[in-house]
């Protein structure tokens, strides 16, 4: 569900969110407009718009675990995690994190891939979010909502800055609520 | 120049809460593993406090972080201090115009990108990852900040192995660090 039918309907901050997003036309190949949040990153003020809102809506869930997926969740869900006082684990690629793992496989357009996370990170009964910057699939999304599950924590929601046109309509993921601040931007109304 | 805040009563706190992996990536390797940092709220808080009390108010506008760790210490130290966040990357991750940077590992040679018109003439700089090694990486992240003009004022880094002499490698530039492993 998006934000702005969820209690920020007219918020200027999303406004400001949204155009700080830049879009790469033909990244990583051609046909894919790529939702670049590098240039969210530069702007402070909309950064800072984007963790308060998230913080705003988790501070009171009673929310212990914040999961990032590599490397794009790492730039939002530490500061979300700091904010409401909860853990932040984070989920990886193979072979990155040291120790014991469990991994999750999932499926790429062409392919899978494999997402990895700390046996003993998230407890049994934890209430947790995962936070990434954008939701396409949800593949990726499910595989760090299964990681979670596995290991007997309860996932409350999955919080991204950007929902593509695949879930529109779908306010979850999995069975798991779905918190989305802005679309996609396009290229006509882009700089 | 590596300040240890020894006296600051948080900095046990942290150093408790880094794991050592022996054997990781490889054998012979002891891994300073920080996850297990930032599943302590506390001392995750604390480790961000420290350095935001460092840099708040130095007229910093920028804080570079390095591709992953540093992802997850830069961004709420450059919220906290009203910096922008630059995320320096491995090739092929950033989307348009970048600059790169080769730099050597132990065997072969890797790459650091950062992105055109992330960072303006003049703008003060911090460098920020978990830890410093040899400085390769470090030293490949200040050039991409100085090669656009930028003043890079220290390099903050969780950790450091001093065996490996990477302050050497850093030309003279400060390096601050919390927690030193021998």
């Amino acid at each position: 569900m998006f934000a702005a039918e969820n209690g920020l309907k007219g918020d200027p901050r999303l406004q400001a969110i949204s155009e700080a997003i830049r879009v790469v036309p033909h990244f990583p190949k051609p046909g894919i407009m790529f939702q670049d949040i590098t240039t969210l990153l530069l702007d402070h003020k909309a950064f800072k718009h984007v963790v308060d809102i998230f913080v705003d809506r988790y501070r009171d869930m009673d929310i212990s675990v914040v999961a990032g997926v590599e490397a794009r969740g790492f730039m939002f869900g530490p500061s979300v995690a700091l904010a409401i006082g909860a853990k932040f684990v984070p989920l990886r690629k193979p072979r990155k994190l040291p120790g014991e793992v469990i991994s999750e496989a999932y499926e790429l357009e062409y392919g899978t891939d494999c997402l990895e996370m700390h046996v003993g990170a998230a407890q049994p009964g934890e209430r947790a979010l995962v936070i990434d910057d954008l939701i396409a699939t949800g593949g990726t999304l499910s595989a760090a909502i299964r990681l979670l599950e596995r290991v007997g924590a309860e996932v409350v929601e999955c919080g991204c800055v950007i929902g593509l046109p695949e879930v529109k309509g779908q306010c979850r993921l999995n069975g798991k609520p779905l918190y989305i601040l802005v679309e996609p931007r396009e290229l006509d109304n882009c700089c | 120049m590596s300040i240890l805040k020894d006296e600051d009563p948080r900095i046990h706190g942290i150093k408790t809460k880094i794991r050592v992996v022996p054997n990781f990536p490889k054998p012979g390797i002891m891994f300073q593993d920080i996850t297990t940092l930032l599943l302590d709220p506390k001392a995750f808080k604390d480790t961000i406090d420290l350095f935001v009390e460092r840099y708040k108010g130095k007229n910093i506008s920028v804080v570079a972080g390095i591709e992953a760790r540093g992802f997850i210490f830069g961004p709420p130290i450059a919220l906290a201090i009203g910096a922008k966040f630059v995320p320096l990357r491995k090739p092929k991750k950033l989307p348009g115009d970048v600059i790169f940077e080769e730099y050597t590992l132990e065997y072969g040679r890797d790459c650091l990108e950062m992105h055109v018109g992330a960072v303006q003439l003049g703008e003060r700089a911090l460098v920020v990852d978990d830890l410093i090694a040899t400085g390769g990486t470090l030293c490949a992240a200040m050039n991409l900040l100085e090669r656009v003009g930028a003043e890079v004022v220290e390099c903050a880094c969780l950790i450091e192995l001093p065996d490996l002499q990477g302050r050497e490698r850093l030309n003279g530039k400060p390096l601050y660090v919390l927690v030193e492993y021998q």
